[in-house]
């Protein structure tokens, strides 16, 4: 039986609760910054086994919610890691269907870690977004972050509810406040705030220039608000933390996995790279 | 005396063409904004500027002023007769947008769009191109504005329109080369999105055809209706009469949305718009995306686009540079599905025929892309009767390509 066919039988508030919501109430039980590293399906290679031994290792080296992106030939958003890393994937015939095995792959080992597809519109259209919701939802995915959606289509935000999973919406640095508020009031799982205008992967973050804004939506929002573009590094990463509830961390990510020549080697490179900024994390709080 | 043919479907005859896109963007189930959040705002400010400008006596004023004196409008319909009489069937009329400053039709659009980036107060100006025309006519308002102006171009349409980059470069712009994807068109408008997200405070973008979000499909429409405005009245001036079938080629579809606006709701008059068959649709290698795509989402709208069952566009292949671009304006696919226009390939072969054939009958050197419509041209004439008429937009001049046509024929030069 689909997750689609039982939603009817929840009731609003408890078909919106999800492994994100739970793993954002355990992180603010603990007093701590979530981490939300991104890597891309199908890089540094395509196989399962790579791929699933990247996701462990980020969760082992202390992920709270992983974001796993979905390749497009055209991603009009990404930075030049982001956009290697779905030509390498792509070259590699890796597509929607692969990103949902993965998905399951991972889920089979992990029954509590969160995890959000990243992407465009257009794989998901051709492979028709209600299917496309049902596979993600019994695969195991609990949000799906569409870059170029509109954040206020109605019905792909009741589709995604029915089948349990959050629609993670946007606000960028030229958000204007009516929208802002509008965008947090109707935000389910987290919001992800983006840090500058520009693609991913830009310059450092600025965390000084953020903090009020971040703030101020953190005031609006009923969920978490997570913080991406810019951060590189334990340093960066603890910058943000001084006002976000989580910060997300995607290309330098990618770029030092790139140069991984098997799965051991990707596991590997992963730990090494987020264990420190988990670190970083952790020691703030403790502060 | 009209002629007998008709469009092949005739639903659709209650729908003002005039009344879209609506509030939203949309013309039927295409167009709309997909874009990243980042430009919500900035494409909203632009939205409420352009229509306000668009009302504005002064603005419209300053726009037709330029038009005449600096662009050189109006541009005249040509009766080919000599075209014509070797094809044996209807009068083909050529609306001569090859005459305009610069060579092609894109000068009507970034003249409108440079005049609303200098009223928005922005001091930089960035522009896509395949074929260079956009970016010629883009570089060229920059200079005459005083606007700094730098040009995405893919590296595969660097090599093949070589003349076009040297002219962008003694204009003052700067042509950056894209070497992502299949290094076309469609890459260069991802690299112009990612440059106006980045720089958008006080960045405009010029997009040179009906695509991208709202407003642009929009804005440049409107920019470009000004030739079938003229042309409509043109035919009703010296004929006395609309034509019966018009048609034009189509990229993105800014030349051939600027001659069919004016004409969408004479229902007598039949539209095509011939897209770049390439090697032909059966080979794969080609560029019609609405001949042979699907619905889907591309640079910002809905619309019918080239790609594979997992939604990854696909590269595509045309001789011609501007019309080497899997997707197509909303208004086209919504045109499309009305049954208001037919769109039909035109192979590179065709296209190649037909240059030699205006080139040798009236001496014109058509655009690569403008050879495209005059195939189509050849082939309506051909179903008309001797006093039918076609009218087919030449939307720009073939200097650009003299070195392509030579390598493909064999010639060094
Ligand atoms: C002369 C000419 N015609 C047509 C086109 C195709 O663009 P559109 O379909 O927007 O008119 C181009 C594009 O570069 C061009 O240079």
């Amino acid at each position: 039986m689909s997750v689609h066919s039982l939603s009817p039988a929840f009731p609003t508030a408890a078909a919106r609760m999800n492994r994100i919501d739970q793993r954002f109430a355990e992180l603010k039980a603990a007093g701590r910054t979530g981490l939300i590293p991104f890597v891309t399906a199908g890089d540094p290679r395509a196989d399962i086994e790579s791929n699933l031994a990247v996701l462990r290792a980020l969760v082992d080296a202390g992920a709270d919610l992983v974001e796993l992106g979905m390749p497009f030939s055209d991603p009009m958003a990404d930075g030049p890691a982001i956009q290697r890393a779905s030509e390498r994937a792509l070259a590699r015939r890796v597509g929607l269907t692969r990103v949902l095995e993965i998905v399951r792959a991972f889920r089979a080992g992990d029954a509590r870690t969160p995890l959000v597809l990243m992407g465009y519109l257009n794989p998901i259209e051709i492979r028709g977004v209600a299917g496309f919701a049902d596979e993600a939802a019994a695969a195991g995915v609990d949000g799906l972050l569409l870059v170029d959606a509109p954040q206020d289509d109605e019905a792909l935000l009741a589709l995604l509810q029915d089948r349990r999973l959050h629609l993670i919406r946007l606000v960028a640095p030229t958000t204007g406040p009516e929208r802002m508020r509008a965008l947090a009031r109707r935000a389910g799982g987290f919001l992800y705030f983006v840090s500058m205008a520009g693609t991913t992967g830009a310059a450092r973050v600025d965390a000084g220039a953020i903090e009020a804004q971040v703030v101020a939506l953190r005031h609006m929002a009923p969920v978490p608000v997570a913080v991406g573009f810019g951060i590189k590094d334990a340093e960066s990463a603890r910058a943000v933390a001084h006002c976000a509830d989580a910060v997300v961390i995607g290309s330098a990510l990618v770029d030092h996995l790139a140069r991984a020549a098997d799965a051991a080697e990707a596991a590997q490179l992963a730990a090494q790279f987020i264990a420190p900024i988990r670190t970083a994390l952790d020691a703030r709080q403790a502060a | 005396m009209r002629s007998t043919v008709k469009p092949l479907r005739k639903t659709g005859t209650e729908i003002d063409f005039h009344a879209y896109p609506d509030a939203q963007g949309r013309f039927g189930d295409y167009g709309g904004v997909y874009v990243a959040e980042t430009l919500i705002a900035p494409l909203h400010e632009l939205t409420e500027t352009y229509l306000r400008l668009r009302d504005d006596p002064a603005f419209q004023a300053e726009l037709e002023r330029d038009l005449k004196h600096y662009v050189g409008r109006p541009s005249p319909i040509y009766h080919a007769a000599r075209l014509s009489r070797e094809v044996g069937g209807a009068r083909i009329l050529l609306k001569r947008e090859d005459l305009n400053h610069t060579g092609a039709h894109k000068i009507n659009n970034t003249v409108g769009q440079a005049m609303v980036a200098k009223r928005m107060g922005k001091t930089r100006i960035i522009a896509e191109t395949g074929a260079g025309q956009h970016g010629v006519a883009s570089a060229t308002v920059a200079a005459r504005l005083g606007l700094q102006c730098v040009v995405y171009m893919g590296e595969t349409d660097i090599a093949r329109q070589a003349i076009n980059v040297y002219r962008m470069k003694l204009l003052g712009a700067a042509v950056v080369p894209v070497s992502a994807g299949s290094k076309t068109l469609k890459d260069a408008l991802n690299e112009a999105l990612r440059d106006w997200v980045t720089n958008v405070r006080d960045t405009f973008y010029i997009i040179g055809t009906v695509a991208g979000p709202h407003p642009y499909p929009m804005m440049v429409r409107d920019f470009n209706a000004v030739v079938g405005r003229e042309a409509r009245a043109q035919m009703l001036d010296e004929y006395g009469r609309l034509p019966d079938a018009i048609t034009a080629c189509v990229g993105g579809g800014s030349n051939a949305i600027g001659l069919f606006h004016a004409f969408l709701n004479d229902r007598d008059v039949r539209i095509v718009g011939a897209e770049a068959a390439g090697e032909g649709i059966a080979s794969g290698h080609h560029a019609a995306s609405l001949a042979a795509g699907r619905p889907g989402v591309l640079h910002g709208n809905r619309t019918y686009v080239l790609c594979d069952d997992d939604g990854q566009i696909t590269e595509t292949h045309s001789i011609s540079a501007g019309l080497d671009y899997p997707g197509v304006g909303p208004e086209h696919a919504f045109l499309k599905d009305a049954g208001r226009a037919q769109y039909v390939g035109v192979t590179d072969a065709e296209a190649m025929q037909a240059f030699h054939l205006l080139a040798r009958t009236e001496g014109i050197l058509a655009a690569l892309e403008s050879a495209h419509a005059v195939a189509q041209a050849v082939r309506l004439a051909r179903e008309l009767p001797r006093d039918g008429i076609v009218l087919c937009n030449l939307s720009g001049r073939g200097d650009k390509d003299v070195h392509t046509i030579a390598a493909r024929e064999g010639i060094t030069l």
